[in-house]
């Protein structure tokens, strides 16, 4: 009757952060196949690299766990990392994937036993603290890391610092010789949840981030509280290595705005909002946070912490779109100017700290979309014209966690309604 | 003139009663995007003349909105602004603040309830009927009706002042003592005065100045 015979009941899922692996999981747990590809050598993304969740102020290790033991237990997902996909053709229930493979120079023998790392002097920034540290060029990128098992930076394989991690593998799972690999896969529908990267604030020229090292952004001050992080979990500002105990906090740094992203990030303000509650934790009443804001937007339910945080004596909040941040050459201190909504008072006020609350953009380095995919103004997936592609969490739409997981399960279903309309043909 | 303006002022209070966002929407250039703003203030901030004058962009729409019309028609911020285009630039709305602030210094001009002795104002209308009468800026006697604008004494002496550039201008030959006598006007001067009436006519119908 029909001639679209589905060749794979596979679903392919393009991303290993919190929505990626919460879309494989629920599919997989309904008992389809699942490939879950992540272009980083572990899983985790950018929710692995906070220090806590709002509303609750849990740590996202904790969900993370749970959701590697949902893997760990199923059979249906396969895992691999280090991989990016460079080309889909084919439509809706018969697509061809072609999956590019990055060596990862250690293979499955390796024990995490951290020889590589001692032995290696070599360092290379660490993406994992943004950039903030450095870590050796042998790694095992976070104490969660899954897979457990250490990488070796291309930048060292054929030098003698490579040869150095080889000689200290005890099982030897040090393998210079890999190559880069191209896998072709057929799958039945695609689900990108390649998440978000935080706006370039370089771009936001009064600010000055390029300029001032006191100025940084929120992505990096989770870091800074993190006891992972590169300062151990102490409020320092990379300007001078002192303790930041005024800090001022910037909404809609690049979002909300014309010139850079013309969307609402949505997650910024509760993501300030939680920072502050970094501050208290660290310096209890002499911390002090300013929160410089168009509207704060804390959505539905969210409003019980505003509120929370309204009562907070540390915390205030000045109704102003900063217009330009100059530096007191004698302390390097960041000095803010501009006009308060609330009484046309003009102020030049000086922080030890500026925190940027950056917005979300689509992330696009190294993810290369087929032609068939619809995105809106802002670039998130909306989907794609046959209907056997979707967006998932924060590459569909700026979405915070919570909401990102409640995306990827949806997506998860709609491939898996493609998965059996497909059987469903073959078998007629 | 002054009872063409008083008209129009009465008609336009009539008209809008309590509405002067609509006025502004319906008579000023780019009127119509004041309502986009929103009240972040980084156009107030971002104003290198921002603490020199009362009311800031980010105020005047506010008090359009609020509906106070003798205060944003007899403010004299809008002849303040020197043209940076700062504020446009920077506005996350992409409001065309600069070209709004000169819509409104035009329409509370022609409405004759412009601050009376504001500089920038003066000199626009000294300029303007310096540069219609003959096509081109004839820049002796424009320069010279600035000088003597507060009378012979003042004017002797702030011509007295600026004698070194005057004689400097001429020396290049940049300043021509002839062109005191009226000065020359461009080619077909009674074709360019009647496009000039006609313009006037059309922005008069479009902006309900017709007496």
């Amino acid at each position: 009757m029909t001639a679209s015979i589905a060749t794979n009941q596979t679903i392919l899922v393009v991303g290993g952060g919190i929505s990626g692996m919460t879309a494989a999981l629920e599919a997989a747990e309904c008992g389809k196949q699942v490939i879950l590809v992540e272009k980083a050598p572990v899983l985790g993304g950018r929710t692995a690299r906070l220090y806590r969740y709002f509303p609750k102020m849990c740590h996202p290790t904790c969900g993370l766990e749970i959701n590697l033991r949902r893997l760990k237990q199923n059979r249906n997902v396969r895992l691999m990392t280090m991989t990016e996909v460079t080309a889909v053709s084919g439509s809706r229930g018969n697509y061809e994937v072609t999956l590019k493979v990055a060596p990862r120079f250690v293979n499955e023998n390796c024990t995490a036993c951290g020889k590589c790392a001692e032995a290696v002097s070599a360092e290379v920034p660490n993406p994992w603290n943004y950039g903030l540290d450095k870590m050796k060029a042998a790694y095992l990128p976070h104490n969660m890391a899954y897979p457990q098992r250490y990488v070796i930076d291309p930048s060292i394989v054929g030098t003698p610092e490579g040869e150095k991690a080889k000689a200290a593998c005890p099982v030897g799972a040090v393998d210079l010789d890999m190559k880069e690999e191209s896998v072709t896969l057929q799958v039945g529908a695609v689900i990108w949840a390649t998440g978000w990267r935080p706006y370039d604030a370089n771009k936001i020229q009064p600010y000055g981030y390029d300029r001032f090292p006191n100025v940084i952004t929120s992505l990096e001050f989770e870091r800074l509280a993190d006891p992972q992080g590169p300062t151990g979990g102490k409020i320092l500002r990379p300007g001078d290595g002192k303790e930041a105990k005024n800090i001022a906090f910037i909404q809609c740094a690049g979002s909300r705005d014309e010139n850079h992203l013309r969307h609402c990030s949505r997650i910024c303000c509760m993501a300030s909002l939680k920072q502050t509650q970094y501050v208290r934790e660290a310096y209890g009443d002499s911390g002090k946070s300013t929160i410089y804001y168009i509207d704060i937007r804390a959505i539905d339910r969210f409003e019980d912490f505003y509120q929370m945080v309204q009562k907070d004596a540390t915390v205030s909040f000045v109704k102003s779109k900063v217009a330009k941040i100059v530096e007191n050459t004698e302390n390097g201190n960041p000095i803010l100017h501009g006009v308060d909504t609330e009484g046309y008072h003009r102020y030049a006020t000086e922080h030890d700290l500026v925190v940027l609350a950056v917005g979300m953009e689509p992330e696009i380095t190294g993810v290369k979309l087929p032609d068939d995919i619809i995105l809106d103004s802002s670039n998130f997936i909306e989907g794609s014209k046959d209907g056997g592609m979707f967006g998932a969490g924060s590459a569909a739409s700026p979405l915070d966690v919570n909401r990102s997981v409640q995306s990827a399960t949806a997506a998860s279903l709609h491939a898996i309604q493609v998965i059996r309309k497909t059987a469903s043909t073959e078998a007629a | 003139m002054t009872t063409a303006n008083q008209s129009a002022n009465l008609g336009a209070l009539e008209r809008y009663r309590n509405n002067f966002l609509k006025e502004v929407e319906a008579n000023v250039e780019e009127g119509h995007m004041v309502k986009m703003c929103m009240q972040c203030g980084v156009c107030a901030g971002s104003c290198p003349f921002g603490p020199h004058w009362e009311h800031s962009p980010q105020k005047i729409f506010m008090m359009i909105r609020a509906g106070k019309r003798d205060e944003v028609l007899g403010s004299d911020s809008m002849f303040m602004c020197t043209s940076c285009y700062n504020c446009m630039v920077r506005c996350p709305r992409e409001l065309p603040i600069t070209h709004i602030m000169h819509g409104l210094a035009n329409y509370a001009h022609r409405l004759g309830i412009a601050p009376k002795g504001q500089p920038t104002r003066e000199f626009a209308t000294l300029f303007w009927n310096n540069a219609i009468k003959k096509g081109r800026v004839n820049e002796l006697t424009l320069t010279l009706r600035h000088y003597f604008r507060g009378g012979l004494v003042s004017g002797i002496k702030e011509a007295m002042a600026m004698q070194s550039i005057g004689l400097g201008l001429f020396l290049a030959k940049r300043l021509n003592p002839m062109e005191i006598f009226g000065g020359h006007g461009v080619k077909d001067l009674k074709g360019f005065h009647a496009i000039i009436a006609k313009a006037k006519e059309i922005e008069d119908r479009k902006k309900g100045f017709t007496a």
